[in-house]
């Protein structure tokens, strides 16, 4: 099968293109770093079979970052038929020197001139068909995000791919060093194609930006936004779970419920109350989530990551980190995995473990979900997104501690550079398609942990068949029960222990596993809980989940990132030791103070 | 005319570059991020607390901090 890779620098829009060619699902965001992974997709083109691969961005052929060492080993190892070069055309006076040093590689190649719907608005012309005379190839203007100019540039891809494959020079690296040659050669090309206008129109970009960095206001308005931001997740969101957990429990009763009552009754319990229940609690929460991650959409591609790093790099150099390591925090309220992963675009190794051993203490939208669920249950409708706000800050002080109190093992000299792009928005496509990628990944989860988990609650909370329910005489109530030296300090009765255990597997479980512990779902289950448990003791057992040992997808992630045994317990320990000590001083402290 | 560097800046000065003295792997990017010697720079502005610099270099919005600035040489016309 014939190969194309999608190369260029970072935030050229590759993945948006790879996503039109494809309709597949590449994560795109304007921040330059957002794919780190390799990412293939299969099409027809001319009549055959053609893999696409989506590789990460890379600033140059020289470059020593772990995700540019990626590309390199890979355009080393797998010559593509066709390398097909995306170049952001209002950046063109710079980044034609990539496309130098990957035209001296001798391969066949076809130019993408991306984004020319923003030269356009920022005045910048291009001559594409001088350009292409020039330099040999072909080259095309085109917008991936909304299309313009594809089909002309599909054709010319279809047509390319029947050139035979070149084979790689073997001397990549000498070859690289003549970059004097590149320097000349790209100034007369540009001379003779491009015009720049003197100075840029981007006034929007401009004016936004003098308030959202200004150097006062940029700060209170980063956690002003962030504020607005889950006080809204919480107040659409909730009542949106809250009804779809009542019509769970409708079609329970009304459809499932006489359905299976021919079954023997301990088979109709696992089905009802174990599976059944466990998964509407945690199914109900798909909106929330789907909510939530059409927000992240919003800011990422919205180019305010980028000025999030500007703000915070201050506060982030003296804890031994830069802007970048708090925007991975920011990427890990979505989901710690991608965050991790992330921060491959580091060079320093030092810096890459430090930034990776404060990710896991970021909120994750999977643990937002437990929040989200307690301080319903627990606190009053005004309180409740305080609440879960004050989370959020909880969630950024530890990490702050513990990059204060590892700094000094993880030492590095980072230089920190980082483009600052203009401000863009998604399209409703661009969105929907995020929506569905963040379901699609829940509903992996889902069947792949959370029904096991449920199922094994199930399990404990009902053996032996002689004792009562998720009674002190079942296997669960034994497991809490020798666990209670642990947790009762925190105000951690024997049922929140055995969630917690399964939390470990995947964050979702928790809930899950209440409702399946307490035999009850929906506002039952909140009632039930709200009526056990004081404020005190939920927002210990609240702390705890924040902080504890992140989910397994996180711990192997951390594994396979750092490939260190010692760094991944320590990562473990630390979280473990971390939830236990905060959540014992909240508990005993507030206890202390007669709440 | 005067020789100073890109961290001596003030916001709204434009100037023009004269050097970089960079390892290695900071000049390559910043060669990447179009910093060259001769292209004219703006800085936009400086964040508080000793914050990084957002500059312009030709149609790109960069920002770094005042340590890799100090080692870009430019000249204030
Ligand atoms: N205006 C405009 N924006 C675009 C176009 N193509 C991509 N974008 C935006 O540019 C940003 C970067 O797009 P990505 O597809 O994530 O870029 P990438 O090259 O994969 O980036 P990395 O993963 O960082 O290497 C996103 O905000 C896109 O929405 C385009 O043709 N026009």
């Amino acid at each position: 099968m014939k190969r194309i890779a999608l190369l260029g620098m970072p935030n050229t829009g590759k993945s948006t293109l790879f996503n039109r060619m494809t309709g597949g699902a590449a994560r795109v965001g304007n921040w330059p770093g957002i794919t780190v992974e390799l990412l293939s997709g299969k099409i027809l083109l001319g009549g055959d079979m053609v893999e696409i691969i989506d590789l990460p961005g890379i600033y140059d052929l020289h470059g020593f970052s772990d995700d540019e060492q990626v590309v390199r080993h890979f355009l080393h190892d797998n010559v593509p038929d066709l390398a097909l070069v995306i170049l952001n055309t209002t950046q063109i006076e710079r980044q034609m020197s990539l496309l130098l040093q990957l035209k001296q590689l001798n391969m066949n190649i076809v130019v993408i001139l991306n984004m020319a719907d923003e030269a356009k608005k920022f005045g910048i012309g291009v001559d594409a068909e001088k350009m292409s005379e020039l330099l040999e190839m072909p080259i095309f203007l085109l917008s991936a995000k909304y299309g313009g100019g594809y089909p002309e540039a599909l054709q010319a891809v279809t047509k390319a791919l029947r050139y035979p494959t070149p084979g790689m020079a073997e001397q990549l690296r000498s070859q690289l060093e003549q970059d004097e040659h590149i320097e000349t050669e790209m100034a007369r090309v540009l001379k003779h194609t491009v015009q720049v206008p003197a100075r840029l129109s981007d006034s929007l970009t401009e004016k936004l930006d003098s308030l959202i960095l200004h150097p006062w206001l940029g700060l209170p308005i980063f956690f002003a936004v962030m504020y607005l931001l889950f006080q809204g997740i919480f107040i659409f969101g909730q009542p949106i779970q809250g009804g779809i957990a009542a019509a769970f429990t409708w079609l329970r009763e009304t459809a499932l419920v006489p359905l299976l009552a021919s079954l023997p009754q301990a088979l109709q319990g696992l089905l009802l109350d174990g599976i059944y229940n466990g998964l509407a609690t945690v199914a109900a929460f798909v909106p929330i989530i789907v909510l939530f991650f059409l927000f992240m959409a919003i800011v990422e591609d919205s180019g305010y990551l980028s000025r999030a790093a500007f703000l915070m790099d201050a506060l982030m150099a003296r804890l031994g980190l830069d802007g970048r390591g708090f925007v991975m925090l920011l990427m890990g309220f979505g989901c710690n995995v991608p965050a991790l992963m992330g921060t491959r675009v580091m060079r320093s190794r030092a810096m890459r473990l430090l930034t990776m051993l404060v990710i896991p203490l970021s909120l994750c939208s999977a643990r937002l979900q437990v929040f989200i669920f307690f301080s319903a249950a627990l606190f009053s409708p005004k309180a409740a997104p305080i609440v879960l706000f004050s989370l959020y800050l909880f969630s950024f002080a530890t990490a702050i501690i513990t990059a204060l109190i590892f700094k000094n093992r993880f030492k590095n000299t980072e230089p920190f550079v980082l483009e600052l792009p203009p401000y863009r928005f998604p399209t409703l496509r661009q969105m929907a398609l995020r929506g569905w990628l963040e379901v699609r990944h829940f509903l992996r989860r889902a069947t792949k942990f959370i029904v096991a988990g449920v199922v094994m609650v199930w399990l404990l909370t009902h053996l032996p068949p002689s004792a009562a329910p998720a009674s002190a005489d079942t296997l669960s109530g034994m497991i809490g029960g020798a666990l209670q030296p642990f947790f009762a300090p925190l105000g951690i009765n024997e049922q929140l222990t055995i969630a917690l255990i399964f939390g470990f597997i995947a964050k979702e479980i928790v809930i899950g596993a209440l409702a399946v512990i307490y035999s009850l779902s929906g506002d039952a289950l909140g009632n039930a809980i709200g009526q056990q448990l004081d404020w005190v003791q939920a927002y210990s057992f609240m702390l705890f989940t924040l902080l504890y040992t992140p989910c397994l997808a996180t711990v192997a992630t951390l594994q396979s990132e750092s490939k260190q045994l010692k760094f991944t317990a320590l990562s473990l320990g630390w979280s473990l030791g971390l939830a236990w000590l905060i959540s014992f001083a909240f508990y005993q402290g507030a206890r202390a103070l007669g709440y | 005319m005067s020789a100073t560097t890109l961290a001596a800046l003030h916001p709204g000065d434009i100037a023009t570059i004269v050097s970089i003295h960079a390892e290695e792997a900071l000049h390559l990017r910043l060669l990447a991020l179009g910093f060259r010697s001769g292209k004219q720079i703006e800085l936009i502005r400086k964040a508080s607390f000793s914050g990084p610099l957002q500059v312009r270099v030709g149609t790109t919005d960069v920002m770094l901090r005042r340590v890799e600035a100090a080692k870009i040489e430019v000249q204030k016309p």
